[in-house]
């Protein structure tokens, strides 16, 4: 099987004056096509950097990433933006929505980005399917933070990308809603075979997904699957 | 693409649309100044060339200062046509009803003229009845201000005529010269020829219908030249179109010029809303990144949202440029020869228009090319700020673009391209004063915060400096109108108190001139019987200059090489004597008093003229007086203080070396009162007619009536630019209103009243106010003393009490208009303003 996300010696670090500092220090893994993936980790240790660098939202100071067979390392920002278009869905702790356009002209952004312009009826498809089908024409503003939140699952699966970052989905929202929009995510992501991944604090959130990347200090210092461990230990092992 | 940046653009000013159309109202005035003045210029060309004809009021005319030589007069008759005369001088006019007196023009008028247009009169009848007895026509303003009515008698030289009507309006006279001299017609046979003794002034015209469809211009050319050595000017109808086209084209750029600093102020308005307005959208930039925008199609956006503000303003603009353009005539009407019918011009509201959007579309590149910079990280860390603007070699380029148009368009729209260039710089220096003036007051409030003061004072004073503040802003705006404003009132005080002074303390205030050697004995008699002093009698004799340097100056003209000026061509109005008066400073030579008749007689000159006429000491100059050739020598050079209302010359001959010349005299005196002076003039006219007076309290009042039209016309065009300003005001504080909408609420939630949070805005507005005006009149007294030392030649004269008073109506204002665009900011609740997310 193909990797969607290949992460090769990841390294990050920051120039402040005379002091630099490495928020990020070697850092590999690979993700397939359907991998679901928490990155999960104390602050400041790394994570939304890592998850920054593996969409191409930064450059990396050393190592490479590859996503959908794309070395995102040589390529300009405008294209690496092509390629985040084309391939890659984001999600969002404070949902990000654009709050001078409607619910479902929020989720046409991405697909009128690739010059999809007639696209009305499939994102009303994707917010009937977040159960948002009376909220249509309301702005951000006058939605709740958990529908504004499923606004945003349904802009990020509509281009059907191969691979979904979500940043902390649930870090805004209490925890029965939280539960309402991971069910909705997890959903669209296993329907559309899209690849998972996961920023979270949420241990609890970060056991749903099949693989769990920890970090400390800008290094991983585990990578497990939760599931085996979870049979395993119900099973006497480690 | 292109088609989801429109849609996206369209989308985006939803919730947004009142506050863009409030940034870009800062530049409707700009626009609308450019297109009403310009259209009216293209109206007034339309009319000018229209009604050439009635400019001159015949096809052609000649004009001379001396009575017509044989030669002249066999041209004249070569000429032929319809011909009809015009002698025209000064003189007194006494009402004998009122017992007033006024130093008028004179026009003795023939039959005919104007051929073309009319003379308009109250009543209208009374521009021919005048002509067929001892009628006169009266300048109406004259007649109102003497109380003169139709039917009194006026009195000049030594006739009586009666007044047949009131003189509105005629052909080549418009109501700014009126007020200068006021005019009487009288019937050329009946002036009395006593008032054009040798050495009085007068203007004798001949003017000319054709009616054989003769090419004018065709005849007029072969007569220049002979009739130039004649010294008569020929005038045709062409070349009265040409003078007053060039005349008004250049009040009219110049206007436009001053409508041009309320554009460029409107488009830093634009630029600086602009500037935030996008600060705001970062975080929409960012999501826009993460799904795949390019860095252009986002800057693609915005600069789509300025496109349609600038066509909003232009359109805005121009719509009310057509409706100010109705105005106008009103208020130059004074200025102008001919009637300017309402039109709207076409190539004057795309001209406007275009500028105004392409002045807009520069403006706002400048802060959107920002966004490029904007990283998608800023989606996920809110901290990120990344339109910190890197000037790199785009905003640089973009920066020079907008430069270069400015100065540009402004040596396009001046009268010439040299005065276009120091107004671009003059604006830039002004401009780059009021944003150093306040970075400057940032940088200290940073440094050296106010500690030991109220909580208040503390709070409204770091507002000034604090991110998104708007104080730059804020600064330019309020203190280019106070700027303007205080330059054009110490111009006109610096001018008016310079002839106040003049007329003050124990100086001559009334002057009697025009007065022939044989009158002097009994005109200082009458003068000294009404109980004031003689204070001065000067001799002035009339010249010509021959030659200079042994060069006649025919043959100066003749030579392309030789450099000849208004000095060489003038008549002079010498004086001889044997001292230099107090408003003389003798720079060089030596001033010769007395002169023993051998050689060329040792004159003094003044120091300007000589230069233009590029003589030294020793050098050699032959005056005609009166066809005899008198040798001089230039002994010394003077400084004359033009600026004493009292007789100043050019050439001082020594005492007793023009005696026998054809002389007239000026006679001074004081005259403490209306009253003293009235009496003094009344009777200098009924004994001597001839003789003319001039009282400075009138030339004061004349000074004040063409001050307060040519203010008028100022203020009036300020006023865009005051207005622009107030718009750009309000602008600054609605963009920053959000974010004390949060500061209010924050404070309201720590416990602040509603009198502390108004209290700090009152403050900060304080501050604003009073920084602004300030630096704007600070600034305006240095553009003060430059007009004053470089233009007027003269003092700075301030007049603190106004000052003050410009100074407290701009704070005050900041103050209203702050609290207006504030209201309601401590109304908000707490939780709608933090939950909100725009």
């Amino acid at each position: 099987m193909n990797d969607v996300l290949r992460v090769s010696d990841l390294t990050k670090t920051y120039q402040s004056g005379s002091r630099s500092l490495t928020v990020l220090h070697d850092v590999s893994f690979q993700l397939e096509a359907g991998d679901t993936c928490a990155i999960v980790g104390p602050s400041g240790s790394g994570k939304t950097t890592l998850l920054g660098l593996c969409a191409g939202l930064d450059s990396p100071s050393g190592g490479s990433v590859t996503l959908c067979d794309r070395n995102l390392g040589p390529l300009s920002e405008d294209d690496r933006a092509r390629v985040r278009n084309m391939h890659v869905g984001f999600v969002f702790q404070s949902f990000r929505l654009i709050p001078t356009l409607t619910a479902i002209e929020n989720v046409m952004v991405p697909a009128e980005l690739q010059g999809r312009l007639d696209v009305k009826h499939e994102a009303e498809a994707l917010l009937k399917d977040v159960g948002l089908e009376d909220r249509f024409d309301h702005f951000p503003s006058q939605l709740s933070g958990g529908e504004q939140q499923r606004v945003a699952l349904a802009r990020a699966f509509i281009n059907r990308p191969a691979i979904l970052f979500a940043d902390e989905p649930t870090g805004n929202l209490d925890s029965e809603t939280g539960e309402h929009v991971v069910d909705i995510l997890f959903r669209l992501n296993r329907d559309a075979g899209t690849t998972l991944v996961l920023v979270t604090h949420d241990l609890e959130l970060a056991n749903k997904t099949n693989r769990v990347i920890r970090l400390k200090g800008g290094e991983v210092v585990s990578d497990s699957n939760p599931r085996e461990m979870a049979s395993a230990s119900m099973n006497g092992g480690d | 693409m292109q088609r989801w940046m429109f849609r996206f653009a369209r989308r985006d000013t939803r919730g947004n649309r009142g506050r863009l159309a409030l940034f870009v109202s800062s530049m409707v005035l700009g626009v609308a100044a450019l297109v009403s003045i310009n259209s009216f210029g293209d109206n007034l060309r339309t009319a000018i060339d229209a009604e050439a004809q009635t400019l001159l009021g015949a096809d052609m005319s000649l004009e001379s200062s001396k009575p017509f030589s044989d030669n002249v007069e066999s041209i004249v008759d070569s000429l032929g046509g319809i011909q009809s005369r015009r002698t025209s001088f000064s003189s007194m006019a006494y009402f004998p009803r009122t017992a007033s007196s006024r130093l008028v023009t004179v026009r003795g008028n023939e039959a005919g003229y104007p051929f073309y247009g009319a003379i308009e009169t109250d009543p209208p009848e009374a521009a021919e009845q005048y002509l067929s007895g001892d009628g006169a026509l009266v300048d109406g303003t004259l007649m109102q201000q003497y109380g003169v009515v139709v039917g009194d008698s006026v009195k000049i030289g030594r006739s009586m005529y009666r007044v047949e009507g009131r003189l509105l309006q005629t052909p080549r006279e418009s109501a700014a010269i009126m007020l200068f001299s006021p005019r009487i017609y009288l019937p050329l046979a009946r002036v009395d020829t006593t008032l054009l003794a040798m050495g009085s002034r007068a203007d004798y015209e001949v003017y000319f219908r054709f009616e054989d469809e003769r090419d004018v211009e065709a005849t007029a050319e072969p007569l220049r030249e002979s009739l130039q050595e004649e010294r008569v000017g020929i005038d045709t109808v062409e070349e009265e179109r040409e003078n007053w086209d060039e005349a008004l084209t250049n009040l009219y750029r110049f206007l436009g010029l001053v409508g041009f600093t309320a554009l460029l102020l409107g488009s830093l308005g634009v630029a600086s809303s602009i500037s935030v307005y996008v600060r705001q959208r970062v975080q929409t930039i960012a999501v826009l990144r993460c799904y795949g925008a390019s860095t252009w199609s986002t800057v693609g956006v915005y600069l789509m949202q300025a496109l349609g503000m600038g066509l909003f303003g232009a359109l805005a603009g121009s719509v009310v440029g057509v409706s100010i353009q109705t105005l106008i005539p009103i208020i130059l009407g004074d200025f102008l020869p001919v009637d300017v019918s309402f039109n709207i011009s076409w190539p004057a509201v795309f001209m406007g228009s275009g500028i105004g959007l392409g002045v807009t579309i520069l403006f706002a590149l400048l802060p959107l090319l920002s966004l490029r910079n904007v990283s998608p990280l800023a989606a996920l860390r809110s901290g990120v700020d990344t339109t910190a603007l890197e000037k790199g070699w785009m905003w640089w380029a973009t920066a020079a673009v907008v430069g270069l148009g400015t100065t540009g368009f402004a040596m396009i729209q001046a009268p010439t391209p040299l005065m276009g260039l120091s107004y671009a710089g003059g604006i830039l220096v002004v401009f780059l004063l009021l944003a150093a003036t306040a970075k400057g007051v940032m940088w200290l409030l940073v440094r050296r915060p106010p500690i030991r003061t109220s909580y208040t004072i503390k709070q409204g004073i770091a507002n000034l400096h604090r991110p998104n503040n708007q104080t730059l802003m804020m600064v330019l705006a309020l203190g280019l109108g106070t700027f303007l404003v205080t330059t054009m009132l110490i111009s006109e005080q610096t001018l008016l108190g310079q002839i106040t002074v003049a007329g003050a303390e124990e100086r001559p205030n009334l002057i009697f001139f025009d007065i022939q050697p044989d009158q002097v004995d009994e005109l200082i008699a009458t003068v000294e019987q009404t109980g004031l002093p003689v204070m001065e009698d000067v001799p002035i004799v009339t010249m010509r200059i021959q030659s200079v340097k042994g060069l006649s100056v025919d043959e100066m003209r003749a030579d392309s090489t030789v450099r000849t000026s208004w000095a060489h061509r003038r008549e002079y109005r010498s004086t001889y004597r044997d001292r230099l008066t107090d408003s003389e400073t003798l720079l060089e030579g030596e001033f010769v008093g007395a002169h023993s008749g051998s050689g060329p007689i040792p004159v003094s000159v003044e120091v300007g003229v000589a230069s233009e006429l590029e003589v030294m000491i020793g050098d050699q100059i032959v005056f005609d007086i009166q066809g005899i050739p008198v040798e001089t020598e230039v002994a010394s050079l003077r400084e004359v203080d033009w600026r004493r209302m009292q007789t100043n010359f050019f050439v001082v001959f020594p005492d007793g070396t023009l005696d026998n010349a054809p002389a007239t005299h000026v006679v001074m005196t004081r005259a403490d009162s209306e009253e003293a002076s009235a009496l003094v003039q009344g009777a200098v006219i009924r004994s001597q007619p001839n003789v003319s007076s001039i009282d400075i309290s009138l030339v004061l009042s004349v000074f004040d009536a063409i001050f307060s039209r040519i203010g008028f016309v100022a203020r009036f065009m300020a006023l865009f630019s005051i207005s622009t300003g107030l718009i750009v005001l309000a602008g600054a504080v609605l963009i920053s209103r959000f974010q004390r909408i949060e500061e209010s609420v924050l404070l309201k939630t720590l416990g602040a009243s509603r009198k502390t949070v108004l209290r700090i805005m009152s403050v900060e507005y304080l501050v604003l106010g009073l920084v602004s005006s300030a630096t704007g009149v600070l600034l305006s007294v240095i553009a003060g003393w430059c007009i004053a030392r470089f233009v007027f030649a003269t003092e700075l004269i301030l007049a603190p009490g106004a000052i003050l008073t410009i100074m407290g109506v701009v704070i005050g204002l900041t103050l209203i208009i702050g609290h207006f665009n504030s209201r309601g900011v401590y109304d908000r609740s707490a939780l709608e303003v933090l939950r909100s997310e725009t």
